[in-house]
């Protein structure tokens, strides 16, 4: 170690000792939790500007909590979309549809159906409500916990769970780990497992509508943890610069696997006010309020849809569940923050809603909860008629080689040759099921 | 084991314990945490929790936050931010959850730490060991599956490290802390828990029953740019490194063939002499990566030993290697690099 330059360690003894922080979250496993520290604004007291404001205008919106649904289960305030009554009633079949979907998959996994899967337990709300907000040739740029994007636009569900089975009925050829969706039929671009990337290329989407005088504009979800990454950073700068026509919606989960929000930088202020050093509108939004969420999205799609600008918007939820079926929270977070969680659950908030406006009660939605957990079981047989992952191999080996290239290049057709020739001699010929 | 005692520079009281790969790399950043107040573990997940593969386990309960930490998410500024660290005169050990995930830190990796030493003419280094669990076998689909050693092996400046058994993982785990140059530690994660065979109906072997399992007490070395002989043979020669090695090793043995096995151990520095040396011994060489064919670091291998022992192969030198595909999900154990591609290459090499 003779060559480290560190030699003068001694000097500036009478100067301060620098220190280092490292955020810590309040509560560990085995703590009680007690969620007063955190911030909850009054429904219906934030002020709604005109869509095509100044983005300064938004600056008290960063740091302030957009809310409309009251302990009262009534809608308050300007931000109130006034949704009708079946407007909300399919909301909550979505949601219905999502955590009977996210359950049933959970399962399938601890049964060796599938390799992964990740639930959006809690956060329905922030794809669902803002999907619904949204035209339906909108292009999204999802990451891998929007689900309820899929759902709310009608994608069908045993094309999802082939896609999670990796069977011979998966349109994505068994290619793309469980849960990277892709549907271009439904304008739902297709998932990366490496975070942020999408967010830049949501921009870039937005630009050349802009670019080509289309009407469609562009969302893109991302999870406060992955702000941290540059490419986040890149699509801010890019969506200022050209005023692109896009939503960029970062989804506060308070967690990123084992890390609180803190290690994403929230500590000293919040995720939407990363807007404003960019000259974005910002707004920080209750994320488990469906109409506010839904409220909010709408905004800012007007917003984009007139020439008026891009919005970053923070969904402030909280991820119930593990962070994905290899992850135990129990090793790193108290047990109790879900049931604390002051914001409650946007399912329950949405049902209550419902029931306090008489337009629906518990009878129907007993009968509701009956009925898709069925509509999921059905779709899973269907799917499983296809194959399970756990039961091998259900593409031609051939596949795996096709769509590298617009066409087969010298090597890879050999190369498939090889994999063919394997197959054969491990399986007698045969092909395993 | 001969030649793994040899390698031993300072032993502990010559007691052993069965440790699998994320014990034994967790051991030696404990001892390396312990010896040198300078070393920093950092990454994402790595503090509290101890790591998405639990390789920091306990670390920040022993040595505190600010010697163990979690970063956030940007493998950019982890790299970055070690980049600096080192400057500074700290040994940082970041690590990055996949070896897919480094890429977003690749400019950091390639212009800047590797370039360090040699555009200010050692004014500046950058120590730090970049660890990273790599390659596939574990369904993790396309972007917790990739190999890219290769890429690495091309940047001037970078040393690049795989080991394949719990004693090496350790033993060069300690050499890469203290080295001062940038390292980069992929750490094969289908044997993290135990070696395997090559075949994908039979589960891997608990490192625990396997005899190169046992790993010394306290702090040992393994120097970096030497590889260890698995098996001594007089048939072929077999260039493998991570869980390829005992791929390789099984279908060997199974096909009953004399192969001389060499672990590369590091890629970067290169133990071309023990490659040299066993080439010429054996006259046949076969080289075996999970990473793509194509500039893959077997084509570097092939042409180094064509340029050194032409006069000596008695036959073209064969790569067995993955595909040029992205890694597909459900077809991963087509993917893998398995026995009958690694028998179908032999047969050929011993044919000629
Ligand atoms: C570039 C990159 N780095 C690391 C990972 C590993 N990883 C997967 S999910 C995750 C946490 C993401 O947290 P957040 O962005 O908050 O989203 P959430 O999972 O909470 O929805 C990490 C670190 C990755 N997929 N891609």
């Amino acid at each position: 170690m003779a060559d480290r330059p560190d030699a003068d360690r001694e000097a500036g003894a009478n100067k301060p000792a620098l220190r280092l922080h490292v955020p810590e979250p309040k509560f560990r496993p085995g703590d009680a939790v007690d969620f007063s520290h955190v911030p909850i604004s009054e429904p219906g007291k934030q002020p709604r500007p005109d869509e095509a404001c100044d983005a300064r205008e938004t600056e008290g919106l960063c740091y302030d909590l957009i809310r409309v649904l009251g302990d009262d289960d009534r809608a308050h305030g300007p931000w109130d979309p006034k949704l009708d009554p079946d407007t909300l009633r399919t909301m909550l079949g979505h949601f219905a549809l999502v955590r009977a979907f996210d359950e049933r998959m959970f399962r399938g996994q601890r049964q060796g159906k599938t390799s992964f899967y990740m639930k959006c337990t809690g956060e329905e709300a922030t794809s669902v409500s803002a999907a619904m907000a949204l035209a339906s040739d909108d292009m999204v740029f999802p990451s891998y916990r929007q689900q309820g994007v899929l759902i709310a636009r009608g994608y069908d569900l045993v094309e999802m769970i082939n896609q999670i089975y990796s069977n011979k009925g998966d349109k994505l050829k068994g290619r793309q780990l469980p849960i990277m969706y892709s549907s271009r039929e439904h304008s739902f671009f297709s998932i990366s497992g490496n975070l942020a990337t999408q967010t830049p290329q949501a921009v870039g989407w937005a630009m050349a509508s802009a670019i080509k005088g289309d009407s469609r504009i562009a969302a893109t979800w991302v999870g406060e943890g992955s702000t941290a990454e540059g490419d986040f950073h890149s699509a801010c700068t890019f969506a200022t610069v050209y005023n692109a026509p896009v939503i960029l919606n970062v989804i506060n989960n308070q967690w990123a696997i084992s890390s609180f929000s803190g290690f994403a930088g929230s500590e000293r202020t919040t995720f939407a006010a990363r807007a404003l050093g960019y000259g974005l509108a910002g707004l920080r939004v209750d994320g488990n309020d469906a109409l506010a969420v839904y409220a909010t999205q709408r905004w800012a799609a007007n917003r984009a849809r007139a020439n008026a600008g891009p919005t970053l918007i923070e969904y402030f939820t909280y991820r119930a569940e593990g962070h994905s079926t290899s992850d135990d929270p129990s090793g790193y977070r108290s047990a109790q923050e879900r049931e604390e969680w002051p914001l409650g659950d946007p399912v329950m908030r949405l049902k209550n809603h419902l029931i306090a406006l008489g337009e629906w009660d518990e009878d129907r939605q007993a009968e509701m909860d009956r009925e898709t957990a069925e509509r999921v079981k059905a779709a899973t047989k269907e799917a499983e008629k296809n194959g399970i992952l756990g039961h091998g191999m259900h593409q031609p080996f051939r596949t795996m080689f096709e769509d590298v290239f617009e066409e087969l290049p010298w090597n890879l057709k050999e190369q498939a040759e090889q994999a063919t020739r394997e197959r054969l001699i491990k399986f007698n010929g045969g092909r395993p099921q | 084991m001969s030649t793994e005692v040899q390698d031993i520079q300072a032993a502990g009281d010559g007691a052993e314990r069965r440790l699998n790969m994320i014990e034994a790399i967790n051991d030696a950043l404990d001892i390396m945490l312990e010896r040198d107040p300078d070393v920093i573990v950092m990454g994402e997940d790595v503090g509290y929790f101890g790591g998405v593969f639990r390789c920091t386990a306990g670390l920040q309960q022993k040595y505190g936050k600010t010697r163990v930490f979690d970063t956030p998410i940007s493998e950019c500024g982890i790299i970055g931010v070690a980049v600096g660290m080192g400057a500074y005169g700290l040994r940082p050990v970041p690590e990055i959850q996949f070896a897919d995930y480094i890429y977003p830190g690749l400019d950091q990796l390639v212009s800047e730490a590797a370039r360090l030493r040699y555009r200010s003419a050692t004014e500046y280094i950058a120590p730090m060991t970049v660890r990273s669990p790599f390659g596939g076998g574990i369904f993790g689909g396309q972007t917790h599956s990739q190999s890219p050693e290769a890429l690495f092996t091309h940047v001037s400046g970078l040393k690049t490290v795989i080991p394949s058994t719990p004693y090496d993982a350790k033993g060069l785990l300690i050499s890469c802390i203290e080295d001062n140059d940038p390292v980069i530690f992929f750490e094969p994660k289908r044997i993290y828990n135990g070696p395997f065979s090559g075949f994908y109906d039979k589960p891997a072997e608990p490192w625990k029953r396997h005899p190169q399992s046992a790993v010394p007490e306290g702090y040992y070395k393994i120097p970096l740019g030497k590889a260890r002989t698995v098996s001594e043979g007089e048939a072929l020669t077999v260039l493998a490194y991570g869980t390829m090695v005992h791929v390789a090793e099984s279908v060997c043995r199974e096909k009953g063939v004399d192969a001389e096995i060499l672990d590369l151990r590091t890629l970067v520095p290169l133990d071309i002499e023990a490659i040299e040396e066993s080439v010429k011994k054996t006259g046949r060489c076969l080289i075996v990566h999970e990473a793509t064919r194509t500039s893959g670091f077997g084509a570097e291998l092939s042409a180094l030993v064509t340029e050194r022992c032409f006069y000596h192969l008695e036959a073209p030198v064969e790569r067995v290697t993955g595909f040029d595909t992205p890694y597909p999900h459900s077809l991963e154990w087509a993917y893998f690099p398995g026995p009958i591609r690694i028998g179908e290459a032999i047969d050929k090499l011993l044919s000629e």
